[in-house]
């Protein structure tokens, strides 16, 4: 009996569906709506996440050595930064490398290079970059690093200045920008996904409001309320699989076409690419979400006309 | 087999539908049921299908109080009585055939039983060959007959009939009452509101008078009088 009428409910579901073509279309569309909001949510959090990271990324500090440092003094620093569990990269340049970096970096720069030369020693002190695994850690390694066991050998002062204090402003100014843009941007899609389900919700209530006759007569006719239910529960996951079927391909387009200028503003990440490789979640994640709309509004729906 | 045991009905507008009602009606007995509009006949239909409740007394069907079933025992219970109305009230979006079939899948029958029992009745209706109509392609005639398909195709006790001829013309409304003698001639009870004088007359049965909510009139054998 059981599976008889899961048979007929679906079934039902089924031509009622197909028979009520345009109730279908246009329900079918505005959920396409809602779930392309939904979609554009995950990918709004991908591209705002990724920046945030590869900003963080971006965020170091250098910590210039005195010209008079010794290099063992310099790599035991080193290494006993390295043990430290905040920081995650440490770079030790030497005095060398630093000047050669200089040069490079002044090449079309005559004035600067024949100062330099009038020198008869190496002017700069060699640099420790160092690396956080959050910018929120550097605090921390700067005091680490100012404390006097460590910043000094033989009571003299080997480090000559850390340009934290520098960066700091910077660093939070942008961490804080990223932070609030990415809470703003999710709180509006949030406000729309809430108003859109709202919408496909009472969409679906004016669907079934016309066939409220319908269901006064089934109800007279002797018919369950799971049995006059079942097919517009049915019709609602349809809604929202055609619906997702849609939205996925919507996006394939919409994605390709922001691809390249989502790569430019984001720093690297290609929404269509990202669309492509996550698609096993993405698609799975809409067809989820509408079919549960769909059911859960045509279920609420049908209650209010049962009752007689 | 039905009771109304002192059945009032007033709206919540304070308009009195029934005052006091009490009668019974027997196994296979033809009732009609006249009086003019808002006297209260299609209020007492309804009574019987717990589509109201009553404000006052009590409906029985058998020996159950029809208004103190749960909603799971008067699903069963609508299934025993086969309902036909002036409007019609046939499912729009399915066939002739599916509406019938609806009426059957409802009560629980097998594919194989709707399969041969819902041509039968169309056939026994005259409609073998609009079968797969829908509703919108019949006339008010084909549509009556559906609707008396689908009522008598579960074998109900009790069929009820709410003016069933006020949107026919004479010669369908002829039919339709013939159809539903037949019917209580195979051991159906019928219960018929109407106001046309022409189909109580023909029918020759018992007839209840009701006239501002109560009864006037009961008589066995009876004509239109008002």
């Amino acid at each position: 009996m059981l599976w008889t009428n899961t048979k007929r409910v679906v079934r039902s579901g089924f031509v009622n569906f197909w028979r009520n073509g345009f109730v279908s279309l246009s329900s079918i569309l505005v959920m396409t709506i809602t779930l392309f909001v939904l979609g554009s949510l995950i990918f709004t959090y991908v591209l705002l996440n990724g920046a945030l990271i590869q900003i963080k990324d971006k965020v170091d500090i250098n910590v210039y050595f005195v010209t008079t440092a010794k290099e063992e003094d310099i790599k035991s620093i080193q290494k006993s930064l390295e043990t430290l569990p905040e920081v995650s990269k440490v770079v030790y340049s030497s005095r060398e490398d630093v000047l050669a970096d200089f040069k490079k970096r002044h090449e079309n720069d005559q004035f600067t290079l024949q100062a330099l030369d009038e020198l008869q020693e190496n002017p700069l002190g060699a640099i420790l970059n160092v690396k956080a695994k959050d910018p929120s850690q550097y605090a921390g390694i700067v005091r680490f690093l100012e404390s006097k066991s460590v910043s000094q050998t033989d009571g003299l002062p080997i480090v000559d200045k850390i340009n934290y204090n520098q960066n700091k402003v910077a660093i939070d100014k942008l961490t804080r920008i990223i932070d609030s843009g990415q809470r703003l941007g999710l709180f509006l899609l949030g406000i729309l996904i809430v108003i859109s389900i709202m919408i496909t919700f009472n969409t679906i209530r004016l669907a079934i409001y016309i066939s409220r006759d319908e269901i006064a007569v089934m109800r007279l006719v002797g018919a369950s309320s799971k049995y006059i239910r079942g097919p517009f529960v049915i019709i609602g996951i349809m809604y929202g699989i055609f619906s997702a079927i849609i939205t996925g391909l919507i996006f394939l387009p919409a994605t390709y076409y922001l691809g390249r200028a989502t790569a430019n503003f984001f720093t690297g990440i290609n929404v269509y690419n990202y669309y492509i490789t996550h698609f096993q979640y993405i698609f799975p994640m809409l067809l989820g979400a509408g079919a549960l709309i769909g059911a859960v509004s045509s279920y609420m729906a049908v209650r209010r006309y049962l009752q007689v | 087999m039905i009771y109304f045991d002192q059945v009032s009905k007033i709206y919540p507008d304070n308009s009195i539908a029934l005052d006091d009602v009490s009668f019974t009606i027997e196994p296979n007995e033809f009732v009609s049921v006249v009086g003019h509009s808002g006297a209260g006949k299609t209020t007492l239909l309804k009574m019987i299908l717990a589509e109201e409740k009553p404000t006052e007394g009590a409906v029985y069907f058998q020996s159950t109080n029809i208004h103190e079933l749960r909603r799971n025992e008067m699903n069963y219970f609508r299934r025993k009585i086969g309902t036909i109305f002036q409007d019609f009230r046939l499912l729009p979006n399915k066939t002739a055939y599916e509406n019938i079939a609806f009426a059957m899948e409802v009560a629980g029958k097998t594919d194989e039983e709707i399969e041969s029992d819902v041509p039968h009745v169309l056939e026994l209706v005259d409609l073998g060959k609009k079968m797969w109509s829908f509703p919108h392609q019949l006339s008010g005639g084909e549509k009556q007959r559906v609707a008396i398909a689908r009522a008598i195709v579960n074998h109900p006790d009790i069929i009820i009939a709410d003016e069933p001829t006020g949107n026919l013309d004479p010669i369908n409304t002829y039919e339709i009452v013939q159809i539903l003698k037949k019917i209580n001639d195979l051991g159906t009870t019928v219960i018929l509101t109407t106001h046309n004088k022409g189909v109580v007359d023909v029918v020759n049965k018992r007839v209840i008078t009701i006239e501002s909510g109560k009864i006037i009139r009961d008589d066995k054998e009876g004509k239109y009088v008002l």
